[in-house]
């Protein structure tokens, strides 16, 4: 840059190079090269975890998928049994942090008084940056025991019985299983769904709120038939969030799951994810061994499935926060 | 339409169940932090910093996982830092509507709510198998892919915030576009940034799962990047399903660490964010 151009003549001025003739180029390029890296950083991940896992693949078939066989002693792998877990734990997680997320969504926008609104929100979101490991091992050494003591004896006597709904509620009282690890997961997608809820909430057009008052509307009205509504497409999107991360948790459920292969109906029965089972048997499989890949495979499963929820929330969260 | 006495009975409840589901969360907050004070403070010798692991009942520490968490994190963010502001400031400045950037923002969001554990199996397919073995390097390339999405999105939404007026005024000025960024908007939105990176570390501190078959652990003092290394999580997650009481007692120190650590950088952060917005 030159400061001084006056006084100087013209001919010198414009022989002088522009700065940025070189560099700019450079420096756009690199900005470029760095956004194609994400593609493919993605692109990659896919890729290899693709192919990591086709042996297990061609060995198996298509029906890797719904087998719910997983024998590493004859070496019969099939997907079927983590599927269903992940899903099954997932949706409990949904379901569980469903109600928590919309009251505490709320509270923080139309009850909590002002100075308290910060420091309560703030406390929510810690509950996301609490590392996995640690809700793993609380969840193991404080909330298994208690579940078993105390939640799955009484449900087990008195809902066991029941025909249908029965069947949630069969097995021992073991404390670790499908129940324990939705609820230790709810926790976990708790502050997602929430500040997303929030900031959806507070993007609802005071006038709206303000004419629903102005007819004698409850909060709670206003909350259910005016903000709700308003931003439905939004927190559908922020539920789907919830859901993607809860799917490919790890470590918190490897600790309460209780990993075993087994296909089970009962909320109480030990079960596994697909997280779950590769952080769990990763261990015992040889580099190269057809557990190995089918583990792999398994990843690229897990891998489709969050895709497909995480991609499909985002579109729903933008389409509304955009308009 | 149900009664005014009915509808305010109503309202009530509502609000009353959503004041206890904020104080819930609150409690459970609290009780996980009780937990681990209560069970992680005892056990937080002098030797959890001084003493490498050790066999159960040898009196180890944690030191080793300690630096070897330390060092790893360091090169995931040397690694991951610079490819992710560059790609924050690709959305913000450059490919600002262009359609790449829409692709790239799309993707860098899955990205970042992708399963951990799905990038540790990626380094290893990338890394591990074609070298031969774990290594603490590969530990630090799968964090640092875990940093980069984080670093992007901050890094593009605190750039969106500074001002157009400070760009056109350097332009105008005649200061070619890498010094725009580097010298006025970059440092507009400093503090932010490294608000971003102080949350992509956080989250770096924490992560077990993308560690598991990439860095793989390491019970004893070991600098060497080429081969497995200990990192605190690891430790703690190895520790913490042993039988043995002192294991267990060291894992819960660990996990105080960790916790207090994580916490503390993103209190710190948001402190920052809530004063630039």
């Amino acid at each position: 840059m030159d400061a001084t151009l006056s006084g100087t003549p013209a001919g010198q001025v414009l022989a002088q190079k522009p700065t940025g003739r070189i560099s700019d180029p450079i420096f756009v390029g690199l900005l470029w090269a760095s956004g194609i890296f994400v593609l493919i950083l993605l692109g990659l991940i896919i890729a290899m975890l693709f192919e990591g896992g086709l042996p297990a693949l061609r060995e198996f078939g298509i029906q890797f998928l719904w087998s719910t066989s997983w024998n590493p002693v004859t070496e019969r792998f099939g997907a079927g049994v983590m599927v269903f877990g992940t899903l099954f734990s997932a949706v409990i997680a949904v379901i569980v942090a469903l109600p928590l997320s919309f009251g505490i969504a709320f509270f923080l926008t139309e009850i909590a008084p002002g100075p308290l609104r910060r420091p309560i929100g703030v406390a929510v979101q810690l509950l996301a940056a609490i590392p996995s490991i640690i809700y793993g091992m609380w969840g193991f050494f404080v909330v298994v025991p208690l579940i078993a003591a105390y939640v799955q004896p009484p449900l087990i006597e008195w809902l066991g019985p029941l025909p249908v709904i029965g069947a949630l509620f069969q097995g021992p009282p073991l404390g670790a299983g499908m129940l324990t690890a939705g609820l230790i997961l709810a926790l976990m997608i708790v502050p997602f769904i929430t500040a997303m809820f929030v900031e959806v909430l507070e993007s609802v057009p005071p006038m709206l709120k303000e004419s629903a008052y102005g007819v004698g509307a409850t909060t709670y009205e206003v909350y259910r038939n005016v903000s709700v509504p308003y931003g439905r497409t939004a927190m559908v999107g922020a539920v789907m969030l919830g859901l993607g991360r809860a799917l490919g948790e790890t470590m918190a459920v490897t600790f309460v799951i209780g990993n075993a292969t087994r296909m089970s109906a009962s909320l109480f029965a030990p079960g596994a994810t697909i997280a779950s089972t590769i952080a769990n048997e990763f261990p015992e499989a040889s580099m190269g061994s057809l557990k190995l890949q089918s583990l792999l495979q398994l990843g690229f499963i897990l891998f489709v499935i969050s895709f497909i929820v995480l991609a499909l929330s985002r579109v729903l969260v933008r389409s509304k926060l955009k308009s | 339409m149900a009664s005014l006495a009915r509808r305010r009975a109503t309202d009530y409840t509502v609000k009353a169940i959503s004041t206890g589901f904020a104080a819930l969360s609150i409690v459970l907050l609290a009780w996980i932090l009780w937990t681990l004070l209560s069970r992680g403070l005892p056990a937080l010798g002098p030797q959890v910093f001084t003493r490498v692991m050790g066999p159960p009942g040898a009196g180890g520490g944690l030191l080793n996982a300690i630096v070897g968490s330390l060092i790893q994190i360091v090169i995931a963010l040397l690694v991951g830092t610079p490819i992710g502001l560059m790609c924050g400031t690709f959305l913000a400045e450059n490919g600002r509507g262009t359609q790449m950037a829409n692709v790239v923002r799309f993707i860098n969001d899955v990205l970042l709510s992708a399963p951990s554990i799905l990038i540790g199996l990626f380094v290893y397919q990338l890394l591990v198998v074609p070298l031969g073995g774990f290594s603490g390097w590969a530990g630090s390339i799968a964090l640092a892919i875990l940093i980069i999405p984080v670093v992007v999105r901050t890094t593009e939404d605190m750039l969106n915030l500074v001002p157009i007026g400070l760009r056109e005024a350097a332009f105008a000025l005649g200061a070619p576009q890498w010094k725009v960024v580097t010298l006025v908007t970059w440092r507009a939105a400093r503090a932010g940034i490294v608000t971003g990176i102080l949350l992509a570390l956080a989250r770096a501190a924490g992560e077990t799962a993308p560690l598991l078959f990439t860095s793989l652990g390491n019970n004893g003092w070991s600098l060497d990047m080429s081969r497995p290394m200990a990192s605190l999580p690891i430790a703690i997650y190895q520790y913490a399903a042993s039988p043995f009481e002192d294991w267990v007692a060291l894992a819960w120190a660990g996990a105080l660490l960790i916790t207090v650590g994580v916490l503390t950088l993103n209190i710190l952060s948001r402190v920052v964010l809530a004063k630039i917005k």
